[in-house]
């Protein structure tokens, strides 16, 4: 099969495009930023999604299926950067899929689509709605790109459409949302709150994202791995320093200290789980994680 | 954790017999944590046998394992009730049981209140929370008085206020048999004379209750559970209101029942430190001020 991969030189591109080589799949990639060291087997295309080289690729590669990671989930990149991306680079990837024949797209998001908040069920299915529009303003972009792509589900019905949504995922490679917020010394916490914290190894994250090509899912589904920990014993594990940090003065040692810089409304994740139910997933896939909790953590912190 | 100092042997002992999945750092799914129960109970314990001397009838009702609700009246402008429950089948039940509350939303807002229930199984009154615990075969513990119980003044103790409908339904789509309760002395611990309305909104709470000492402390007082039969409901929760009322109905006449019982055996509110024996349906020696069990007639089960 010919799978084009958008966002390929993203850790996760990066680890499913070696998978899909291995599994004998040609592959293609498309990338602003670029991977010189790309194995043998992987086509790369140096090129924004939303210009006109990358629908030249749509054109004349003819790819079998799509996996859209092209995403910008630092919410360093600021609001316009992201809104461009997100919102108008998933509308075109998806609209090229189904101009030139595309049979299968798979949009990788994120579990933080359904937000932290006190009143919040611990557990999250896919028929949730997404809290973290007004728990965290900052992720509405992603939120919006999550449900566009799922609207491609009746608005292209002879494509198959997957949207996954992941959760943190920690290893190696020492990238991610969750590896950021972590990976200085000291980690800060909102004193008198500990929620679970759920990740899994990014080797597992692109198992799945594998699985979910290869059952040519259609439909929304979370993504997880091993169970969820506190935060607190996230930090302890993986030989990090925990600051616990009245709420009131929070936002203001942030970025100080030494400590990450983390943008507002992210006080909600620091003091709410989020914690999605990956039940329907496993049924349709079959997956299981081959790391746990305590081998993934220990995977990051080498 | 910094408070291990408080942890008595035979209460880690008893959490570790509890029939939870948890992992190598003694954590089940939900985030429940070993250690923290294990503080958690030891201090339930305490004020269970040495404050409250409570006594429990009936905690044989309550399966050893298998999903099962139990639904009782609430009282007592603090939880007392509640975390005397949770002793009880923990204490009482052999192998001990973890039984998870539905706590009122505020509590997850409460900086430690917060991370403590979350550690110790008490999650916010959710259905998506209570559906779930069911289907993982959990005990679950149910007022569905709800903060109606707790907020009620002295003067309207042991009535029933309106019962929630939920549990019921809830009750049929899981297959949950329901084992009513009823808890005495929760009234008397703390007798609430009047409310702080004004500080309760600005706290986010439902109400603060006032006793006539002033103090919202829950006094010394002997408490008694009892635990009734269990009682299963045929149907998949889609019944009309009018059926799932009827049950509702049912299921707080049982509590009405056991609360008459518990009203006529109970010991004195205070003194004679050392639970007693029970005797039958005697009224104990001192006779309450208060006892008002001949207003409706039912004495007993």
């Amino acid at each position: 099969m010919k799978v084009l991969i958008t966002g390929i030189s993203g850790k996760l591109g990066r680890l499913v495009a070696r998978r899909l080589v291995e599994d004998g799949h040609s592959v293609l990639g498309i990338d602003r930023r670029g991977w010189p060291q790309a194995p043998d087997g992987v086509k790369m295309f140096h090129s924004d999604i939303r210009k006109r080289p990358a629908e030249e690729v749509f054109r004349t590669e003819r790819p079998d299926a799509v996996i859209h990671m092209a995403t910008v989930t630092h919410v360093n990149a600021g609001p316009e950067e992201r809104y461009r991306i997100n919102l108008r680079g998933t509308r075109t990837v998806f609209d090229h899929c189904n101009e030139y024949g595309v049979e299968h797209a798979i949009f990788v998001g994120r579990h933080t689509f359904y937000g932290a908040a006190p009143d919040a069920p611990i557990h999250h299915g896919e028929a949730d709605p997404p809290l973290a529009v007004s728990t965290f303003p900052a992720l509405a972009d992603l939120v919006a790109a999550d449900l566009f792509a799922g609207s491609a589900l009746w608005r292209f019905p002879q494509m198959s459409t997957t949207v996954l949504r992941l959760c943190y995922t920690l290893g190696e490679s020492g990238r991610g949302t969750l590896a950021n917020f972590i990976c200085g010394p000291r980690v800060p916490t909102v004193l008198g709150f500990d929620p679970l914290y759920q990740f899994m190894h990014e080797h597992d994250a692109a198992d799945a994202i594998c699985l979910a090509l290869d059952h040519k899912l259609r439909g929304v589904f979370n993504v997880a791995g091993p169970q969820p920990i506190p935060l607190s014993l996230l930090i302890e594990a993986t030989g990090r320093t925990q600051v616990p940090i009245p709420e009131p003065v929070f936002g203001l040692a942030l970025g100080k200290f030494g400590l990450p810089s983390l943008p507002s409304g992210a006080t909600a994740h620091v003091k709410y789980p989020i914690v999605v139910d990956d039940h329907a997933f496993r049924r349709e896939t079959g997956f299981t994680h081959r790391f746990d909790e305590i081998e993934t953590m220990d995977a990051f912190d080498r | 954790m910094r408070l291990n100092f408080l942890i008595d042997d035979e209460i880690a002992r008893r959490v570790r017999r509890l029939e939870l999945p948890f992992n190598a750092y003694g954590l089940d799914p939900y985030g429940i944590s070993q250690e923290y129960l294990s503080v958690f109970f030891s201090l339930l314990g305490r004020l269970y046998r040495g404050y409250f001397t409570v006594r429990s009838h009936g905690v044989e009702h309550i399966a050893e394992q298998g999903r099962v609700m139990v639904v009782g009246n609430h009282s007592g402008g603090l939880p007392v009730d509640g975390a005397m429950v949770l002793a009880s089948l923990f204490l009482e039940m052999e192998p001990p049981r973890l039984a998870q509350g539905m706590v009122e939303k505020f509590a997850q807002r409460w900086p430690f209140v917060s991370h403590w229930f979350s550690r110790v199984g008490q999650f916010t009154g959710l259905p998506e929370h209570a559906e779930r615990l069911l289907r993982d075969d959990r005990l679950l513990m149910v007022f569905p008085e709800g903060a109606r119980g707790t907020g009620k003044l002295y003067k309207d103790r042991y009535k029933l206020e309106r019962f929630g409908t939920g549990f019921i339904r809830l009750a049929l789509e899981t297959n949950t048999p329901i084992v009513p309760f009823a808890f005495i002395g929760g009234e008397e611990a703390l007798p609430t004379a009047f409310h702080l309305k004004r500080l309760a909104k600005l706290l986010g709470v439902p109400y603060i209750p006032v006793p006539p000492y002033m103090l919202p402390l829950p006094m010394p007082v002997h408490c008694e559970i009892y635990y009734g039969e269990p009682m299963v409901f045929a149907g998949d929760g889609n019944e009309a209101d009018e059926v799932i009322e009827d049950y509702v109905e049912q299921v707080k006449e049982r509590i009405r029942g056991l609360i008459e019982r518990g009203r006529v055996e109970r010991r004195s509110v205070f003194g004679g430190a050392r639970p007693q024996k029970i005797q039958g349906a005697t009224i104990s020696e001192k006779p309450d001020r208060d006892d008002s069990v001949a207003e409706r007639g039912e004495v007993g089960s």
